[in-house]
């Protein structure tokens, strides 16, 4: 198969960027989307120009690390997936492909089509973790967690922190990421005694990093290459309300 | 000259070892602890857990990863589960159970002690996650769901979903970043270590380079942690995230840290087949999969190109279950990727190429119902269905043995400090606890071992005499390692040739996997031993890294990884031949049983081999660790 791509090239995040064409021929339809890019590096590298940065490490979709708006879509058009999960076999022969960083005014581009997502590792740091001192903890069984709380818990957790939420949204927000980890840690027991101290802190930390605030398009829900389900942001929400209301109650 | 090796086990009787030794090791007060520098190289489950420990014990700590998050360290994709002796099955289990199944599938090339201290901790850890809240697969009694991994036949693996290293991550990045906003860790992301420090002898710090800024830092400290990973990418495919490497651990090799048994490779039965040569990775199929699949070829050759339906169940060879009975389809996998190789090797593998069997779920599918198997394995029948475009639920999947892990690594002693004192070596990085061959589910299990429980009970026995030995970063030997990063990176920048580090480093991976790979010959060893100096050369004259130094440069990065990866697979086929017998993985053809199972030569090679730099060009000196086997007896292993 053959392709012309458009792509974001930006020097660092002080230069402005801008959509630069190339074109790459005989890709076979079972070659994976970054193993098209590769091959495209390995082309310019040989024409003696600078190959595209972009980011990626375990490329089987759980890692997080990979970051494209493909045709202006996060992480392209094969959801839910991570890009490093979409094969050429979903393109058509010829086609034009236009391929851009994820655009939040949060995640500052690093270069081309690499973005900090440093502002996500901040809202975990805030409170998105159940404090457990190795040596603390009780035998595993003493407490029991009903299956279904259990499954909840660990289709909450199973955001990989990609950002594409927030590069999906027209506001820029965050809240299916915040929403993901404050569902995950308040559906178990263990996560109880900070449960309020969390939801408080990380609502606080997002508003902080500037993202913006969720109106409930569920574009973030669409393109979620692990299935978060929008129904955790109403959770969010509620927790929220509840924390600030006890809050206000205990001053 | 052969060198010998102290591992400092403590003296009584096994099961005591432990306990004795923490109750006579030093320690470091409160108030000292703050005083006190660690470096920890890695944020995966062993760097992650030990920098979030020690972070947590008061220990002023800097923690070090390539990726742009802690979060993403390549335990994330880890799938199947962890394993404890928790005997919440009731059927049999033990820590002596654990820890001899663990010796049994390391084909008796492992430490006893250290076993056994796993074996004894591992509980725990799932304790210690569950506290986390690592979500962990429940029955509806709410009590904790367990699974079967190859190699056993309790069933003793805890697990969520096919994430369960994700899950295991996220539980040790959150305490990690519990300590982050704390201020006792400080995180360092797409910083890379590229040289150890060594002051009068011992590991007193690093050389980065931000990977973004292209800016070199030195950073002192009262110990050096490096928990950075394994090298299964030196095979260039493999199941490993594409930035895994060997950098951080060679590059402690050549400041004179032993590196062990590094032939000692893991290949995976169950991993999706190579399907073109533009391919950058290779995805694993669960070995959890084997507790529902069936694994099988046709009998007859002119079979292979049939679709499986058409293939009636009487011309089918379900060959583990043939060969193995008792262990079936759940056979060690060392032995299952043999297996599958040969019955490729005759002409009866099936799919493009005709390298890859069948692992099938029809009759699981049959017996517990759809619903059941996509509960248990959703999401890698998904995967599957994205890489190969086939449905698993309707025909079997295709799978082929990869690379997948590395059981050698730096030497350690029982505290798992390295022969050079103050570098401590914990997780994949470490020739670790698992000899020739690794059991499923003991990696992870491993790593937080090392990170939650052990290296914080045995760093003070080092830190407890360091108090304000501290070096500053600006002494001689700091700006010495300094420099010679910078020369190297210079040099690469400066070859300007015409190949890139990429073409080199498959070049490099075809040909171990070719003859250092599933199986091993004098003959291919020695010819590899030709050619990959050659391949060196080749690169040093033609590599072509565009950029500056001074920027993000990802052509840079690799290309530094390569270089590095050039060298040490000669370690590796060196070690490869010097092992004059079959263990495990290290499977050599001149050593075999009749029916073709590894041939160990007890009698000489009950043994770890570390090797030690002697300089570029000169070839490495030998060091062994005897093993003694005082509890586990030695057998030849069987399956059958
Ligand atoms: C696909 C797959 C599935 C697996 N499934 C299982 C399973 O089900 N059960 C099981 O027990 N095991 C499993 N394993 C094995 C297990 O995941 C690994 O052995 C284990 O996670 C390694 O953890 P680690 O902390 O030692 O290293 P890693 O997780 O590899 O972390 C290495 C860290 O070191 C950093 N690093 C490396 N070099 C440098 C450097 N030079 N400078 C700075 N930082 C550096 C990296 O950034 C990273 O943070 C699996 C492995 C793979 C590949």
């Amino acid at each position: 198969m053959n392709f012309r791509l458009r792509i974001w090239r930006q020097r660092d995040a002080k230069f402005r960027g801008k959509l630069v064409k190339y074109e790459v021929r005989e890709i076979s339809p079972d070659t994976s989307f970054l193993e098209m890019l590769d091959i495209l590096n390995e082309n310019l590298l040989r024409a003696g120009e600078e190959p595209v940065a972009f980011d990626s490490d375990c490329r089987e979709g759980i890692c997080g690390t990979c970051s494209l708006t493909v045709n202006g879509e996060a992480h392209g058009p094969d959801h839910p997936g991570a890009v490093c999960e979409l094969y050429m076999r979903k393109f058509r022969d010829g086609e034009t492909i236009t391929i851009e960083p994820f655009r939040v005014g949060s995640f500052p581009i690093v270069k081309d089509l690499v973005v900090d997502r440093s502002a996500l590792d901040r809202i975990v740091q805030a409170g998105g973790f159940i404090s457990a001192r190795a040596g603390s903890a009780p035998e595993a069984n003493s407490i029991l967690i009903p299956k279904h709380d259990a499954d909840l818990a660990m289709e909450a957790a199973a955001c990989i922190g990609c950002g594409a939420c927030a590069a999906a949204c027209p506001n820029g927000s965050a809240m299916l990421f915040a929403a993901a980890k404050v569902s995950h840690l308040s559906s178990l027991p263990q996560g109880g005694p900070e449960r309020e101290r969390r939801v408080l802190k990380m609502v606080r930390a997002m508003d902080a990093e500037k993202f913006g605030n969720c109106t409930n398009t569920y574009e973030c829900e669409a393109v979620c290459p692990a299935k978060i389900s929008a129904s955790f942001i109403a959770k969010l929400n509620r927790e929220y309300a509840s924390a600030q209301f006890r809050q206000r109650l205990g001053e | 000259m052969i060198g010998t090796l102290d591992p400092k086990i403590p003296p009584g009787p096994l099961d005591q070892k432990w306990r004795n030794h923490q109750d006579h090791s030093r320690l470091v007060n409160p108030n000292n602890r703050r005083k006190l520098e660690i470096i920890v190289v890695g944020s995966g489950l062993a760097g992650g857990s030990a920098a979030a420990t020690l972070g947590e014990l008061g220990y002023r700590v800097k923690c070090f990863c390539f990726q742009d998050s802690p979060r993403r360290a390549h335990s994330i994709a880890a799938q199947g589960g962890i394993n404890a002796a928790k005997n919440y099955q009731n059927d049999g289990d033990s820590v002596y159970r654990l820890f001899y199944d663990t010796i049994k599938g390391g084909d008796f090339r492992s430490r006893e002690a250290n076993v056994y201290r796993l074996a004894e901790i591992a509980n725990n850890i799932i304790d210690q996650c569950v506290a986390q809240g690592v979500p962990f697969a429940r029955e509806y009694s709410g009590y904790l769901a367990n699974r079967s991994f190859g190699g056993a036949q309790v069933s003793r693996t805890f697990y969520a979903r096919g994430q369960t290293g994700q899950q295991l991550l996220l539980g040790c990045y959150q305490a990690l970043c519990r300590q982050v906003a704390s201020g006792t860790v400080g995180m360092f992301p797409y910083t890379e270590m590229l040289d150890l420090v060594i002051v009068n002898g011992q590991a007193k710090g690093i050389v980065t380079r931000n990977l973004r800024s292209g800016k070199m830092e030195r950073h002192a400290a009262d110990a050096v942690v490096l928990a950075s990973g394994g090298y299964g990418n030196v095979f260039y495919l493999s199941t490993n995230a594409r930035g895994s490497n060997v950098t951080a651990t060679y590059r402690a090799y050549k400041r004179g840290a032993l590196f062990a048994n590094p032939s000692f490779t893991q290949i995976h039965p169950t991993c999706i087949p190579v399907s073109g040569d533009y391919q950058s990775k290779l995805t694993l199929m669960s070995e959890s999969l084997r507790n529902d699949g069936r694994v099988w070829v046709p009998k007859r050759k002119e079979d292979r190109v049939k679709p499986p339906s058409e293939i009636p169940e009487g011309e089918r060879d379900y060959y583990l279950e043939r060969k193995y009975p008792s262990y079936g389809n759940l056979a060690p996998r060392d032995i299952s990727s043999r297996a599958a190789k040969e019955v490729c090797d005759e002409g009866r593998g099936v799919g493009p190429g005709g390298r890859g069997v069948y692992l099938d779920f029809a009759d699981s599918i049959k017996r517990l119902g759809v619903e059941t198997i996509r509960e248990r394995y959703g999401n890698l029948f998904e995967v599957y269905k994205k890489i190969t475009g086939e449905d698993a639920y309707k025909m079997p999947m295709r799978i082929y043995p990869a690379v997948h892990y590395t059981m050698g690594g730096l030497w350690v002693d029982y505290d798992l400090m390295s022969n050079v004192p103050g570098l401590f070596v914990i997780g994949e990085a470490n020739f670790s606890d698992h000899g020739a061959n690794r059991l499923g589910a003991s990696a992870l299990m491993q790593g937080l071992v090392d990170g939650y429980f052990v290296l914080p009970n045995t760093l003070p026995n080092y830190l407890a005499g360091q108090m304000g030995k501290r070096p500053s970063p600006e002494s001689a030997e700091f700006k010495q390692a300094e420099q010679s990063v910078r020369a190297r990176l210079e040099k690469l920048l400066k070859v300007n040739g015409t190949r890139s580090a990429d073409s080199f480093h498959r070049e490099l991976g075809l040909l171990l996997w070719d003859k250092c790979g599933m199986s091993r010959n004098e003959q291919g060893l020695r010819e590899a031993l030709r050619k990959i100096p050659e391949l060196r050369a080749e690169f040093w004259r033609d590599v072509r890294v565009p950029g500056d130094e001074e920027d993000y440069n990802q052509s840079l990065e690799r290309a530094g990884r390569v270089a590095d990866f050039l060298e040490f697979a000669e370690l590796m086929c060196i070690d490869a031949l010097e092992r004059d017998e079959s263990a495990g993985a290290h499977f050599r053809e001149e050593h075999q049983t009749s029916d073709g199972e590894a041939l160990r030569d007890d009698e000489s090679n009950a043994a770890v081999f570390a090797w030690e730099f002697q300089g570029d060009g000169q070839p490495p000196k030998l060091y062994r660790e005897q093993l003694h086997f005082e509890t586990a007896h030695l057998a030849q292993r069987s399956y059958k």
